[in-house]
């Protein structure tokens, strides 16, 4: 099943995919267009990955200084980041590089402590789509990547489906693209996720207990470029849906 | 959140909201952590804790001071309460302790002027925002500060109206009894107000969240079976132990 969130008719609804529709609680249908698509899960911590992709990771080597990678660069984001389906994110007037990260994203179903490779899927109550805006022109080499990089207000858009772990049997054999005003722009698949999502979990609660509403976003593969005001970016994954953004300017 | 004359607190499984004399309440006892939201800590806040960097700051991989501030998340479970014991894990000798002052968001604060920054603070906790120490600022891995209790913080959040000056309160740390640190914050390159503005430029703070200032020169180390005091008057004192990790 997919699930999402939405606002409609002046109160917000859980709802269910039901054709090209939406179903509420009640049966009532609604097409995608005339509701307010809001994150699909209230979220808990939110944990995301940078250079999870081999591709990836080539395309920034210029920028790294790590010359090996011993484990996940994991990261937390707040909850003023996110933002639903066909949501508007912001590029700020100084920017000269502003670029989409189309992630899956695992949503947490059960607390997870210590949880072996194994058992790892079992935590997970379904997966979405993510696009992690990064500026890149803020970028400082203190903690990174910095917040005023990553965690700036709604430049994470996740949606449109929180899908029931149930029906993605695989997660890693899902492709995955982002398209810039139609264009492809960015094109990989799961399948070459560095850390994969049972290794993410068995590696973040060996440390950290994750809890449901926990959300990882997995990492990017290669494909980033430049976007502006007027674009429109979708990302698809395979199973899961696409994902639509608007990009505005600072004063909209 | 609630927060009345006095202040707020939360012992174990309630919330309390006291309008008494802060010296009439319990000393002992377990603690929830006060309520809050999201948790955000700034790094490298005090002068001399930037200036204890030296030049490393202009050298690879760091290539140039800080412009922005340097900011980081505590996730949830790293929340604990006054009268809390803290496992250390195996891994580590002992663990830093960023003492520092907490800032509860009271209003939702977006693009907030230094000015009118303080109006938007409901009121103040103490915050020990552990670490397992690690040399590098460059991109340190979550296990260093991410890990379940991590951020003991209490034992109440005092209202705004009781410290008039947040910018000219001393943290006092004690390990055991001993005085480990003292500093003031007044040595911060962003005083209060300042780091809400800057914050607030890009990211919303949401009622209720967390914002810690920043913690002093020189930060301690304890180690599993030690207790860590600390005082910031007036808000009072948060007193958390340190155990080692039991086996998994």
């Amino acid at each position: 099943m997919k699930h999402a969130r939405i606002a409609w008719a002046g109160a917000v609804h859980s709802a269910v995919a039901d054709g090209d529709h939406l179903r509420l609680a009640d049966g009532t249908r609604l097409a995608e267009d005339h509701v307010v698509w809001l994150p699909p899960v209230v979220p808990g911590t939110i944990i995301a990955l940078g250079i999870n992709y081999a591709d990836h990771k080539k395309e920034l080597a210029n920028e790294l200084t790590l010359s090996a990678k011993d484990e996940p660069l994991a990261f937390l984001k707040g909850p003023n980041a996110l933002v639903g389906h066909r949501g508007r994110t912001r590029r700020p007037a100084d920017a000269t590089f502003m670029h989409y990260e189309c992630e899956l994203a695992v949503v947490i179903g059960r607390h997870a402590k210590r949880v072996k490779r194994s058992d790892a899927l079992a935590h997970v109550a379904g997966y979405t789509i993510a696009n992690d805006y990064a500026i890149r022109d803020y970028l400082e080499n203190w903690y990174r990547p910095n917040l005023r990089v990553k965690n700036r207000d709604g430049a994470t858009v996740l949606g449109p489906w929180l899908v029931d772990a149930t029906d993605v049997p695989d997660p890693h054999g899902l492709s995955l693209r982002t398209f810039v005003n139609g264009e492809l722009k960015q094109q990989g698949n799961t399948r070459d996720l560095i850390d994969d999502v049972p290794a993410l979990i068995e590696y973040l609660s060996g440390f950290m207990t994750l809890s449901p509403g926990d959300i990882i976003l997995t990492g990017t593969p290669e494909g980033v470029s430049n976007v502006v005001p007027g674009d429109a970016v979708v990302c698809e994954i395979e199973g899961l849906g696409r994902l639509v953004n608007a990009i505005v300017s600072e004063g909209s | 959140m609630l927060v009345i004359e006095g202040a707020l607190a939360c012992l174990t499984g309630r919330v309390a909201a006291e309008d008494r004399p802060r010296s009439a309440w319990p000393a002992t006892g377990a603690f929830a952590p006060p309520p809050v939201g999201t948790a955000y800590g700034t790094l490298l806040n005090h002068r001399d804790v930037l200036a204890a960097l030296g030049d490393a700051v202009h050298q690879p991989p760091y290539k140039a001071p800080p412009k922005a501030p340097v900011l980081y998340i505590k996730p949830r479970h790293c929340l604990a309460g006054h009268g809390a014991a803290v496992e250390v894990p195996a891994e580590a000798d002992a663990l830093e302790v960023g003492a520092q002052l907490g800032i509860v968001i009271g209003r939702e604060a977006c693009r907030v002027r230094k000015t009118d920054a303080l109006a938007f603070v409901a009121g103040y906790t103490i915050c020990s925002d552990l670490s397992v120490p690690h040399p590098s600022y460059y991109r340190p891995s979550l296990r260093f500060k991410a890990r379940d209790g991590f951020l003991p913080l209490g034992p109440w959040i005092l209202a705004a109206h009781h410290v008039p000056d947040p910018d000219a309160l001393e943290v006092v740390v004690q390990i055991d009894g001993r005085e480990a640190q003292r500093y003031s914050t007044a040595g911060m390159q962003r005083g209060v107000a300042r780091l809400i503005a800057e914050v607030s430029s890009f990211m919303t703070l949401a009622r209720g969240d967390l914002l810690m200032l920043g913690a002093g020169p020189a930060a301690p180390r304890a180690r599993a079976g030690q207790t860590v005091r600390i005082t910031i008057e007036p808000i009072g004192a948060l007193v958390h132990r340190l155990v080692a990790q039991a086996s998994a």
